[in-house]
Protein backbone atom coordinates (compact mmCIF):
# COMPACT_ATOMS: atom_id res chain seq x y z
CA UNK A 1 0.00 0.00 0.00
CA UNK A 2 2.70 2.43 1.03
CA UNK A 3 4.88 1.46 -1.90
CA UNK A 4 2.05 2.00 -4.37
CA UNK A 5 1.26 5.35 -2.70
CA UNK A 6 4.82 6.51 -3.13
CA UNK A 7 5.00 5.33 -6.72
CA UNK A 8 1.70 7.07 -7.58
CA UNK A 9 2.91 10.27 -5.95
CA UNK A 10 6.24 10.06 -7.75
CA UNK A 11 4.83 9.36 -11.18
CA UNK A 12 2.18 12.10 -10.90
CA UNK A 13 4.75 14.56 -9.63
CA UNK A 14 7.21 13.68 -12.41
CA UNK A 15 4.42 14.02 -14.97
CA UNK A 16 3.52 17.48 -13.67
CA UNK A 17 7.14 18.58 -13.57
CA UNK A 18 7.70 17.33 -17.11
CA UNK A 19 4.56 19.14 -18.34
CA UNK A 20 5.66 22.31 -16.59
CA UNK A 21 9.22 21.98 -17.91
CA UNK A 22 7.94 21.76 -21.47
CA UNK A 23 5.18 24.37 -21.31
CA UNK A 24 6.40 26.62 -18.46
CA UNK A 25 2.80 27.82 -18.22
CA UNK A 26 2.56 28.16 -14.44
CA UNK A 27 6.05 29.57 -13.87
CA UNK A 28 5.77 32.15 -16.66
CA UNK A 29 2.37 33.45 -15.64
CA UNK A 30 3.36 33.54 -11.96
CA UNK A 31 6.62 35.33 -12.73
CA UNK A 32 5.00 37.95 -14.89
CA UNK A 33 2.18 38.44 -12.42
CA UNK A 34 4.56 38.86 -9.47
CA UNK A 35 6.66 41.28 -11.52
CA UNK A 36 3.58 43.37 -12.24
CA UNK A 37 2.69 43.44 -8.55
CA UNK A 38 6.22 44.58 -7.67
CA UNK A 39 6.10 47.41 -10.18
CA UNK A 40 2.57 48.51 -9.30
CA UNK A 41 3.31 48.49 -5.57
CA UNK A 42 6.38 50.66 -6.06
CA UNK A 43 4.24 53.19 -7.95
CA UNK A 44 1.46 52.99 -5.39
CA UNK A 45 3.65 53.54 -2.33
CA UNK A 46 6.77 55.19 -3.79
CA UNK A 47 8.84 54.19 -0.74
CA UNK A 48 12.32 55.35 0.26
CA UNK A 49 14.87 52.79 1.49
CA UNK A 50 13.85 53.11 5.15
CA UNK A 51 10.13 52.69 4.44
CA UNK A 52 10.85 49.86 2.03
CA UNK A 53 12.40 47.78 4.76
CA UNK A 54 9.29 48.18 6.90
CA UNK A 55 6.74 47.37 4.22
CA UNK A 56 8.73 44.91 2.10
CA UNK A 57 7.59 41.89 4.14
CA UNK A 58 4.01 42.66 3.27
CA UNK A 59 4.73 43.43 -0.39
CA UNK A 60 6.78 40.29 -0.98
CA UNK A 61 4.24 37.91 0.49
CA UNK A 62 1.18 39.55 -1.00
CA UNK A 63 2.88 39.35 -4.40
CA UNK A 64 3.73 35.67 -3.90
CA UNK A 65 0.26 34.90 -2.57
CA UNK A 66 -1.43 36.45 -5.60
CA UNK A 67 1.02 34.79 -7.96
CA UNK A 68 0.58 31.40 -6.29
CA UNK A 69 -3.18 31.61 -6.86
CA UNK A 70 -2.49 31.85 -10.60
CA UNK A 71 -0.61 28.54 -10.54
CA UNK A 72 -2.93 26.84 -8.06
CA UNK A 73 -5.92 27.51 -10.26
CA UNK A 74 -4.29 25.55 -13.06
CA UNK A 75 -3.46 22.55 -10.85
CA UNK A 76 -6.62 20.57 -11.39
CA UNK A 77 -7.92 22.22 -14.56
CA UNK A 78 -5.48 20.08 -16.55
CA UNK A 79 -6.93 16.90 -15.05
CA UNK A 80 -10.49 17.80 -16.02
CA UNK A 81 -9.71 17.55 -19.72
CA UNK A 82 -10.33 14.04 -21.06
CA UNK A 83 -11.88 13.10 -17.69
CA UNK A 84 -8.51 12.31 -16.16
CA UNK A 85 -9.83 13.06 -12.69
CA UNK A 86 -12.77 10.68 -13.16
CA UNK A 87 -10.38 7.99 -14.36
CA UNK A 88 -8.37 8.60 -11.24
CA UNK A 89 -11.45 8.21 -9.06
CA UNK A 90 -12.28 4.78 -10.43
CA UNK A 91 -8.68 3.59 -10.25
CA UNK A 92 -7.50 1.92 -7.02
CA UNK A 93 -4.75 4.54 -6.56
CA UNK A 94 -4.94 6.22 -3.14
CA UNK A 95 -6.39 9.76 -3.39
CA UNK A 96 -3.90 11.21 -0.91
CA UNK A 97 -1.03 10.12 -3.15
CA UNK A 98 -2.49 12.30 -5.90
CA UNK A 99 -3.02 15.18 -3.47
CA UNK A 100 0.54 15.02 -2.15
CA UNK A 101 1.93 14.94 -5.69
CA UNK A 102 -0.03 18.06 -6.60
CA UNK A 103 0.89 19.86 -3.38
CA UNK A 104 4.59 19.03 -3.69
CA UNK A 105 4.53 20.07 -7.35
CA UNK A 106 2.99 23.43 -6.50
CA UNK A 107 5.46 23.82 -3.65
CA UNK A 108 8.34 23.37 -6.11
CA UNK A 109 6.88 25.82 -8.62
CA UNK A 110 6.16 28.53 -6.05
CA UNK A 111 9.60 28.05 -4.46
CA UNK A 112 11.24 28.49 -7.85
CA UNK A 113 9.18 31.63 -8.33
CA UNK A 114 10.39 32.95 -4.98
CA UNK A 115 14.01 32.20 -5.80
CA UNK A 116 13.71 34.04 -9.09
CA UNK A 117 11.82 37.01 -7.64
CA UNK A 118 13.89 37.52 -4.47
CA UNK A 119 16.81 39.25 -6.25
CA UNK A 120 14.34 41.57 -7.99
CA UNK A 121 12.82 42.61 -4.68
CA UNK A 122 16.29 43.26 -3.25
CA UNK A 123 17.18 45.46 -6.23
CA UNK A 124 13.90 47.32 -6.62
CA UNK A 125 13.32 48.01 -2.92
CA UNK A 126 17.00 48.31 -1.86
CA UNK A 127 16.65 45.64 0.79
CA UNK A 128 19.31 44.30 3.09
CA UNK A 129 18.73 42.17 6.10
CA UNK A 130 19.63 43.31 9.61
CA UNK A 131 18.66 40.01 11.23
CA UNK A 132 19.82 36.43 10.58
CA UNK A 133 19.12 35.38 6.99
CA UNK A 134 18.48 31.69 7.74
CA UNK A 135 15.22 32.70 9.42
CA UNK A 136 14.02 34.05 6.08
CA UNK A 137 14.78 30.73 4.44
CA UNK A 138 12.87 28.83 7.14
CA UNK A 139 9.87 31.13 6.96
CA UNK A 140 9.84 30.92 3.17
CA UNK A 141 9.78 27.12 3.25
CA UNK A 142 7.17 26.84 6.02
CA UNK A 143 5.06 29.68 4.64
CA UNK A 144 5.09 28.42 1.08
CA UNK A 145 3.97 25.00 2.22
CA UNK A 146 1.20 26.63 4.30
CA UNK A 147 -0.13 28.48 1.25
CA UNK A 148 0.33 25.62 -1.17
CA UNK A 149 -1.12 22.75 0.85
CA UNK A 150 -4.35 24.63 1.55
CA UNK A 151 -4.29 26.18 -1.90
CA UNK A 152 -4.07 22.79 -3.62
CA UNK A 153 -6.95 21.51 -1.52
CA UNK A 154 -9.14 24.56 -2.09
CA UNK A 155 -8.35 24.51 -5.79
CA UNK A 156 -9.87 21.02 -5.84
CA UNK A 157 -12.94 22.49 -4.09
CA UNK A 158 -13.29 25.51 -6.31
CA UNK A 159 -12.84 23.62 -9.58
CA UNK A 160 -16.27 22.11 -8.85
CA UNK A 161 -18.08 25.41 -8.34
CA UNK A 162 -19.78 27.60 -10.90
CA UNK A 163 -17.24 30.42 -10.78
CA UNK A 164 -14.12 28.24 -10.63
CA UNK A 165 -11.22 30.66 -10.78
CA UNK A 166 -12.75 33.38 -8.66
CA UNK A 167 -13.67 30.94 -5.92
CA UNK A 168 -10.12 29.95 -4.95
CA UNK A 169 -8.92 33.28 -3.49
CA UNK A 170 -12.28 33.81 -1.80
CA UNK A 171 -11.91 30.67 0.29
CA UNK A 172 -8.10 30.51 0.49
CA UNK A 173 -7.36 34.04 1.75
CA UNK A 174 -9.48 34.05 4.95
CA UNK A 175 -8.08 30.69 6.10
CA UNK A 176 -4.52 31.77 5.24
CA UNK A 177 -4.59 34.99 7.27
CA UNK A 178 -2.66 33.58 10.27
CA UNK A 179 0.01 32.08 8.00
CA UNK A 180 0.30 35.31 6.04
CA UNK A 181 0.58 37.30 9.27
CA UNK A 182 3.43 35.05 10.40
CA UNK A 183 5.24 35.30 7.07
CA UNK A 184 4.93 39.08 6.83
CA UNK A 185 5.93 39.72 10.43
CA UNK A 186 8.92 37.37 10.35
CA UNK A 187 10.18 38.95 7.15
CA UNK A 188 9.79 42.43 8.62
CA UNK A 189 11.56 41.33 11.82
CA UNK A 190 14.51 39.92 9.85
CA UNK A 191 14.74 42.91 7.53
CA UNK A 192 14.59 45.51 10.29
CA UNK A 193 16.39 43.47 12.95
CA UNK A 194 13.78 44.32 15.64
CA UNK A 195 12.80 41.39 17.88
CA UNK A 196 12.83 37.66 17.25
CA UNK A 197 10.40 35.67 15.10
CA UNK A 198 10.54 32.50 17.24
CA UNK A 199 6.82 32.61 18.03
CA UNK A 200 5.89 32.99 14.38
CA UNK A 201 8.11 30.15 13.23
CA UNK A 202 6.58 27.81 15.80
CA UNK A 203 3.09 28.98 14.86
CA UNK A 204 3.75 28.39 11.17
CA UNK A 205 5.02 24.91 11.95
CA UNK A 206 1.83 24.16 13.90
CA UNK A 207 -0.27 25.62 11.08
CA UNK A 208 1.54 23.45 8.52
CA UNK A 209 1.18 20.25 10.51
CA UNK A 210 -2.48 20.84 11.40
CA UNK A 211 -3.63 21.77 7.93
CA UNK A 212 -1.61 19.08 6.17
CA UNK A 213 -3.39 16.55 8.37
CA UNK A 214 -6.82 18.11 7.74
CA UNK A 215 -6.16 18.10 3.98
CA UNK A 216 -5.13 14.45 4.00
CA UNK A 217 -8.15 13.52 6.10
CA UNK A 218 -10.66 15.27 3.88
CA UNK A 219 -9.23 15.00 0.37
CA UNK A 220 -10.81 11.65 -0.39
CA UNK A 221 -14.32 12.97 0.43
CA UNK A 222 -13.79 16.00 -1.77
CA UNK A 223 -12.39 14.02 -4.69
CA UNK A 224 -15.34 11.65 -4.57
CA UNK A 225 -18.00 14.30 -3.93
CA UNK A 226 -20.91 13.72 -6.26
CA UNK B 1 -44.73 20.31 16.99
CA UNK B 2 -46.16 23.35 15.28
CA UNK B 3 -47.90 24.63 18.44
CA UNK B 4 -44.76 23.94 20.41
CA UNK B 5 -42.71 26.12 18.11
CA UNK B 6 -45.30 28.91 18.07
CA UNK B 7 -45.34 28.73 21.86
CA UNK B 8 -41.57 28.92 21.93
CA UNK B 9 -41.55 31.94 19.62
CA UNK B 10 -44.05 33.77 21.86
CA UNK B 11 -41.97 32.83 24.90
CA UNK B 12 -38.83 34.14 23.16
CA UNK B 13 -40.49 37.43 22.26
CA UNK B 14 -41.72 37.91 25.84
CA UNK B 15 -38.27 37.07 27.15
CA UNK B 16 -36.68 39.52 24.72
CA UNK B 17 -39.04 42.26 25.91
CA UNK B 18 -38.27 41.54 29.54
CA UNK B 19 -34.51 41.38 28.99
CA UNK B 20 -34.58 44.65 27.05
CA UNK B 21 -36.44 46.25 29.95
CA UNK B 22 -33.79 44.86 32.31
CA UNK B 23 -30.96 46.19 30.18
CA UNK B 24 -32.39 49.65 29.57
CA UNK B 25 -34.20 50.47 32.82
CA UNK B 26 -33.24 48.13 35.64
CA UNK B 27 -29.50 47.81 35.23
CA UNK B 28 -27.63 50.74 36.83
CA UNK B 29 -25.86 53.29 34.66
CA UNK B 30 -22.14 52.59 34.44
CA UNK B 31 -20.04 55.21 36.27
CA UNK B 32 -17.46 56.20 33.67
CA UNK B 33 -19.03 55.14 30.38
CA UNK B 34 -22.63 56.15 31.07
CA UNK B 35 -25.58 54.81 29.15
CA UNK B 36 -23.52 53.67 26.17
CA UNK B 37 -22.27 50.77 28.30
CA UNK B 38 -25.76 49.23 27.99
CA UNK B 39 -24.88 48.04 24.50
CA UNK B 40 -22.83 45.41 26.32
CA UNK B 41 -26.11 43.60 27.10
CA UNK B 42 -26.56 43.04 23.36
CA UNK B 43 -22.95 42.84 22.26
CA UNK B 44 -21.80 40.01 24.53
CA UNK B 45 -24.89 37.76 24.19
CA UNK B 46 -24.87 38.02 20.38
CA UNK B 47 -21.16 37.15 20.37
CA UNK B 48 -22.00 34.08 22.46
CA UNK B 49 -24.75 33.01 20.07
CA UNK B 50 -22.45 33.49 17.05
CA UNK B 51 -19.82 31.32 18.72
CA UNK B 52 -22.34 28.59 19.50
CA UNK B 53 -23.64 28.71 15.91
CA UNK B 54 -20.16 28.20 14.46
CA UNK B 55 -19.57 25.32 16.84
CA UNK B 56 -22.87 23.72 15.80
CA UNK B 57 -21.85 24.24 12.17
CA UNK B 58 -18.58 22.40 12.85
CA UNK B 59 -20.32 19.45 14.57
CA UNK B 60 -23.02 19.25 11.89
CA UNK B 61 -20.37 19.27 9.14
CA UNK B 62 -18.52 16.37 10.76
CA UNK B 63 -21.84 14.56 11.17
CA UNK B 64 -22.59 15.09 7.49
CA UNK B 65 -19.23 13.70 6.34
CA UNK B 66 -19.72 10.75 8.63
CA UNK B 67 -23.37 9.85 8.09
CA UNK B 68 -24.06 11.63 4.78
CA UNK B 69 -27.36 12.81 6.23
CA UNK B 70 -28.96 15.74 4.43
CA UNK B 71 -30.46 16.85 7.75
CA UNK B 72 -26.99 17.34 9.20
CA UNK B 73 -26.10 19.46 6.19
CA UNK B 74 -29.29 21.50 6.60
CA UNK B 75 -28.32 22.16 10.21
CA UNK B 76 -24.80 23.17 9.12
CA UNK B 77 -26.18 25.61 6.55
CA UNK B 78 -28.71 27.06 8.99
CA UNK B 79 -26.23 27.52 11.82
CA UNK B 80 -23.60 29.12 9.56
CA UNK B 81 -26.10 31.66 8.24
CA UNK B 82 -27.46 32.54 11.66
CA UNK B 83 -23.89 32.68 13.00
CA UNK B 84 -22.87 35.16 10.31
CA UNK B 85 -25.92 37.32 11.12
CA UNK B 86 -25.08 37.41 14.83
CA UNK B 87 -21.39 37.94 14.13
CA UNK B 88 -22.38 40.92 11.96
CA UNK B 89 -24.38 42.33 14.88
CA UNK B 90 -21.31 41.93 17.10
CA UNK B 91 -19.15 43.76 14.55
CA UNK B 92 -21.70 46.59 14.32
CA UNK B 93 -22.49 47.04 18.03
CA UNK B 94 -18.77 46.98 18.89
CA UNK B 95 -17.83 50.15 16.98
CA UNK B 96 -21.00 51.94 18.18
CA UNK B 97 -19.72 51.39 21.71
CA UNK B 98 -16.07 52.03 20.85
CA UNK B 99 -16.57 55.47 19.29
CA UNK B 100 -17.67 57.28 22.47
CA UNK B 101 -15.57 55.18 24.86
CA UNK B 102 -12.28 54.69 22.99
CA UNK B 103 -12.73 57.67 20.67
CA UNK B 104 -12.33 55.49 17.56
CA UNK B 105 -14.69 53.29 15.60
CA UNK B 106 -12.23 50.53 14.97
CA UNK B 107 -8.78 49.39 15.99
CA UNK B 108 -6.80 46.39 14.77
CA UNK B 109 -6.76 44.89 18.22
CA UNK B 110 -6.70 41.16 18.94
CA UNK B 111 -10.31 40.30 19.60
CA UNK B 112 -11.76 42.72 17.05
CA UNK B 113 -9.46 41.43 14.36
CA UNK B 114 -10.11 37.79 15.29
CA UNK B 115 -13.86 38.38 15.12
CA UNK B 116 -13.52 40.03 11.74
CA UNK B 117 -11.43 37.14 10.41
CA UNK B 118 -13.96 34.69 11.84
CA UNK B 119 -16.70 36.58 10.00
CA UNK B 120 -14.66 36.49 6.76
CA UNK B 121 -14.14 32.73 7.05
CA UNK B 122 -17.84 32.00 7.46
CA UNK B 123 -18.87 34.46 4.75
CA UNK B 124 -16.52 32.56 2.41
CA UNK B 125 -18.25 29.37 3.53
CA UNK B 126 -21.64 30.84 2.56
CA UNK B 127 -20.23 31.99 -0.79
CA UNK B 128 -18.94 28.48 -1.47
CA UNK B 129 -22.39 27.07 -0.70
CA UNK B 130 -23.99 29.57 -3.01
CA UNK B 131 -21.69 28.90 -5.95
CA UNK B 132 -21.29 25.15 -5.84
CA UNK B 133 -23.65 23.11 -7.95
CA UNK B 134 -25.67 20.01 -7.34
CA UNK B 135 -25.36 17.50 -4.58
CA UNK B 136 -21.61 17.93 -4.13
CA UNK B 137 -22.34 21.22 -2.32
CA UNK B 138 -22.76 19.44 0.99
CA UNK B 139 -19.40 17.67 0.89
CA UNK B 140 -17.45 20.71 -0.28
CA UNK B 141 -19.12 22.93 2.31
CA UNK B 142 -18.51 20.41 5.11
CA UNK B 143 -14.82 20.24 4.22
CA UNK B 144 -14.47 24.01 4.25
CA UNK B 145 -16.39 24.24 7.54
CA UNK B 146 -13.83 21.96 9.18
CA UNK B 147 -10.96 24.05 7.81
CA UNK B 148 -12.64 27.19 9.11
CA UNK B 149 -13.23 25.90 12.59
CA UNK B 150 -9.71 24.47 12.92
CA UNK B 151 -8.38 27.87 11.85
CA UNK B 152 -10.19 29.80 14.60
CA UNK B 153 -7.80 29.05 17.52
CA UNK B 154 -4.79 29.63 15.24
CA UNK B 155 -6.23 32.97 14.14
CA UNK B 156 -6.86 33.95 17.73
CA UNK B 157 -3.39 32.94 18.91
CA UNK B 158 -1.58 34.68 16.09
CA UNK B 159 -3.56 37.89 16.32
CA UNK B 160 -3.25 38.04 20.10
CA UNK B 161 0.45 38.55 19.48
CA UNK B 162 -0.39 42.22 18.98
CA UNK B 163 -1.14 44.40 21.97
CA UNK B 164 -4.72 44.18 23.14
CA UNK B 165 -7.03 47.14 23.67
CA UNK B 166 -10.33 45.31 24.19
CA UNK B 167 -11.66 45.61 27.77
CA UNK B 168 -10.43 42.66 29.79
CA UNK B 169 -13.09 39.99 30.27
CA UNK B 170 -15.46 41.37 32.92
CA UNK B 171 -16.68 37.90 33.77
CA UNK B 172 -14.11 35.65 35.42
CA UNK B 173 -11.43 38.17 34.39
CA UNK B 174 -8.49 39.31 36.45
CA UNK B 175 -8.46 41.50 39.56
CA UNK B 176 -10.81 44.48 39.61
CA UNK B 177 -13.09 42.88 37.05
CA UNK B 178 -16.66 41.96 37.81
CA UNK B 179 -20.20 43.17 37.32
CA UNK B 180 -22.62 44.76 39.72
CA UNK B 181 -25.17 42.07 40.74
CA UNK B 182 -27.99 43.96 39.02
CA UNK B 183 -25.90 44.20 35.85
CA UNK B 184 -25.31 40.48 36.14
CA UNK B 185 -29.07 39.91 36.19
CA UNK B 186 -29.65 42.03 33.12
CA UNK B 187 -26.76 40.35 31.34
CA UNK B 188 -27.98 36.82 32.10
CA UNK B 189 -31.55 37.64 31.05
CA UNK B 190 -30.23 38.95 27.74
CA UNK B 191 -27.97 35.95 27.33
CA UNK B 192 -30.98 33.68 27.73
CA UNK B 193 -33.19 35.78 25.47
CA UNK B 194 -30.66 35.95 22.63
CA UNK B 195 -29.89 32.25 22.94
CA UNK B 196 -33.61 31.61 22.43
CA UNK B 197 -33.67 34.00 19.46
CA UNK B 198 -30.74 32.10 17.99
CA UNK B 199 -32.55 28.78 18.48
CA UNK B 200 -35.71 30.14 16.80
CA UNK B 201 -33.68 31.40 13.83
CA UNK B 202 -31.73 28.17 13.42
CA UNK B 203 -34.81 25.96 13.69
CA UNK B 204 -36.73 28.10 11.18
CA UNK B 205 -33.84 28.20 8.75
CA UNK B 206 -33.28 24.47 9.21
CA UNK B 207 -36.90 23.73 8.27
CA UNK B 208 -36.63 26.01 5.27
CA UNK B 209 -33.51 24.16 4.11
CA UNK B 210 -35.29 20.83 4.49
CA UNK B 211 -38.20 22.14 2.42
CA UNK B 212 -35.74 23.29 -0.24
CA UNK B 213 -34.18 19.82 -0.25
CA UNK B 214 -37.62 18.24 -0.64
CA UNK B 215 -38.55 20.57 -3.50
CA UNK B 216 -35.29 19.75 -5.23
CA UNK B 217 -35.86 16.02 -4.77
CA UNK B 218 -39.41 16.38 -6.15
CA UNK B 219 -38.10 18.22 -9.20
CA UNK B 220 -35.54 15.49 -9.78
CA UNK B 221 -38.25 12.83 -9.44
CA UNK B 222 -40.46 14.58 -11.92
CA UNK B 223 -37.60 14.96 -14.39
CA UNK B 224 -36.91 11.23 -14.16
CA UNK B 225 -40.60 10.35 -14.53
CA UNK B 226 -40.92 12.73 -17.49
CA UNK B 227 -37.91 11.12 -19.14
CA UNK B 228 -39.50 7.68 -18.88
CA UNK B 229 -42.83 8.64 -20.45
Amino acid sequence: MLVSSISVTRSTLLKDIRLEWRSKDAINSMLFFALLVVVIFSFAFDPNAEESRRIAGGLIWVAFLFAAVVALNQTWARELRNQVLDAYRVSPAPPNALFLAKAVGNFLFVTILELLMAPLFVVFYQLRSEGPLWQLVVVALLGTWALVVNGTFFAALSIRTRNREIMLPLILFPISIPALLAMVDTTTIVLTGDGTPDFWLKMLLVYDVVFTLVCLLLFESVLNAE
Amino acid sequence: MKYLSIGFIIFTLALLGFSTYQALFVAPTEQTMGDVQRIFYYHAPTAWVAGVCFFVNFLASIAYLWKRSLNADALAAASAEVGVVFCTIVLITGPIWAKPVWGIWWTWEARLTSTLVLWLIYVSYLILRRFSVGSQTQTLAAALAIFGFVDVPIVYMSIRWFRTQHPQPVIAGGQGSGLDPVMWHAFLWNLLAFTCVGIVFIVTRYRLQKLENEVEAAHAQRAIAGGVQ
